[in-house]
């Protein structure tokens, strides 16, 4: 186990030895690819905070989360999850609905498959028309990003409800309200779940564009304004950021996942 | 009420023009209260059609099915029914799945509680309340799901190859546990299998059915004494008597299947 993980760790570092040499005799110019050891002093000195820790004016948490890559942390992971709040909580109750109703699916489904495939960064000049500036334009897109994901999915969780549930839970004596609320709905769980991690993975994506174009802080505005000052090392340092965040978000909804469907088959390990 | 089923001329079609296919053809039987009856045939012989019926899950094309006198519309709690695929809902664990037909009917926690202790305990699954249905056997799942609908004590059990995909000694074990709970409660059975052997082993009464159209072939009391032996002489010849009947009609399931007109 532990020999295999110091064979994974073989060629990343192997990597990072050799883009350091390369970067260090001058075969990459610091602007095109500055070395890992200037990235990592600039990403550790953005992830400390900027001035002295003062006990009288603020918390000590809020002075460790005060410099500048903890807040655009913040900023960012606080739109994607509004965003996605706004996009699931509109997303599973209309999912819900048209997949108990064919006749609603039959009236809305064409709609879909037209707006599905149009993708959420392809209406950042609408949003922009729509919204203006700021945070509206940048959670309008989050919402839309996490909305087709989670709606498609819970739409296919409930459609697919195996029959045999169904005629169990009218066995038993099972009311539609009944029906929907114990049986439809965690039946469909496993597939709106799905559609979330897939709603947030999106939602994440398109964060960082919005940032980049509506609003000022945030890691996707942090690194496009660094580029600005061709500062590489600041921009690897603000990709690697957002790679760890998005590890965080996406550990956290498998765990989530895992909690919440500790019944379901296909966690049998 | 009385749990006698009165099933009179009851048919059924699938499907219309040239595409009909009868799955049952003018049945009438009474199953008098506490009577265990199991439904004999080959596949396609309308059994399951017929125990669907009486469920109220497949409505007749013609006839009528009555239950203490009253038409059977549509499913219903007093007719407690067994899948042969268990239809244990997944995302409750045992004591949840066993409790949910009383919060159906609105039975109060405390109360609840008491019927779901009694049950579970049972049927030998009070080691296992708090397990998901993934995580146990065969024939434990199909053990919640009699504790299912046991709590609900239903008049009526209907029990659709309840113990089919289960291997022999469990099988048998289930078996045991369903007569002895039988013995004690007197509930009304009808039980379908194609299993000779466990029809003569369960059953005070045996409808062999005819395969497609599905028609009563023979009605035959099992009058041995219970607990039966399965190596006895008067098993075995009831046994080589009802192998025949069945086997009549499981070879004309068989040359239809060939000429590819059987859909089970």
């Amino acid at each position: 186990m532990a020999l295999s993980r110091l064979r994974g760790a073989i060629v990343p570092v192997a990597l990072l030895i050799l883009w350091e040499i390369l970067s260090r005799v001058g075969v990459f110019s610091p602007i095109v690819l500055p070395p890992p050891s200037a990235v990592a002093v600039k990403w550790y000195s953005g992830l400390l905070p900027g001035l002295p820790y003062e006990p009288g004016s603020q918390s000590y948490l809020s002075w460790l989360f005060s410099g500048e890559m903890p807040h655009d942390a913040v900023a960012s992971l606080a739109r994607v999850l509004s965003g996605f709040v706004i996009g699931a909580g509109l997303a599973v109750p209309i999912g819900l609905l048209l997949g108990t109703s064919d006749r609603l699916y039959g009236l809305f489904s064409p709609l879909l498959e037209i707006l599905r495939p149009i993708p959420p960064i392809a209406y950042i000049p609408l949003a922009i028309v729509w919204f203006g500036l700021g945070n509206p334009p940048a959670l309008f897109l989050i919402a839309l990003g996490t909305f087709f994901p989670v709606l498609v999915n819970t739409i296919a969780g409930v459609r697919q409800v195996d029959s045999i549930y169904i005629r169990a839970a009218r066995n038993l004596g099972a009311n539609s309200w009944t029906m929907f609320r114990r049986v439809i709905l965690p039946a469909a769980s496993p597939f709106v779940l799905a559609g979330m991690r897939i709603g947030i993975g999106t939602a994440f994506i398109v964060v960082i564009v919005a940032e980049m174009i509506a609003v000022s802080d945030g890691l996707g505005y942090r690194i496009l304004e660094a580029r600005e000052y061709m500062w590489s090392d600041k921009i690897i340092g603000g990709m690697l950021t957002i790679g760890i965040l998005g590890l965080i978000i996406d550990g956290g909804m498998s765990r989530l996942n895992d909690h919440l469907l500790r019944w379901h088959r296909g966690l049998e390990r | 009420m009385s749990a006698e089923i009165v099933i009179a001329n009851a048919s059924k079609v699938f499907g219309s023009g040239s595409g009909a296919v009868a799955a049952l053809q003018d049945i009438s039987a009474t199953v008098p209260e506490g009577q265990f009856l199991c439904l004999l045939g080959p596949s396609g012989c309308g059994k399951s059609t017929l125990l669907n019926a009486v469920a109220g899950f497949t409505p007749l094309s013609e006839g009528t099915i009555t239950l203490g006198g009253q038409a059977i519309a549509e499913p219903g709690p007093e007719r407690g029914m067994v899948f042969q695929e268990y239809a244990l809902f997944p995302w409750m664990n045992v004591e949840d799945n066993v409790r949910f037909g009383l919060d159906i009917k609105g039975v109060n926690r405390a109360e609840a509680t008491v019927t779901v202790d009694r049950i579970v305990a049972t049927l030998g699954l009070s080691d296992f309340r708090k397990r998901y249905p993934k995580d146990l056997s065969g024939g434990m799942r199909q053990r919640v799901a009699i504790a299912r609908i046991l709590a609900l004590d239903p008049p009526v059990m209907l029990m659709d190859e309840p113990f089919g995909a289960l291997d022999a000694l469990t099988r048998r074990t289930l078996q045991d546990e369903l007569l002895r709970i039988w013995a004690e409660s007197r509930k009304t059975i009808v039980f379908v299998t194609h299993s000779i052997e466990e029809a003569i082993y369960l059953a005070d009464r045996i409808l062999v059915m005819t395969y497609r159209p599905g028609r009563i072939k023979r009605d035959l009391r099992v009058e041995i004494p219970r607990p039966r032996d399965t190596a006895s002489g008067e098993f075995n010849a009831l046994k080589r008597e009802l192998a025949a009947l069945v086997m009549e009609e499981q070879k004309r399931f068989t040359e239809a299947e060939l000429h590819g007109a059987a859909v089970d």
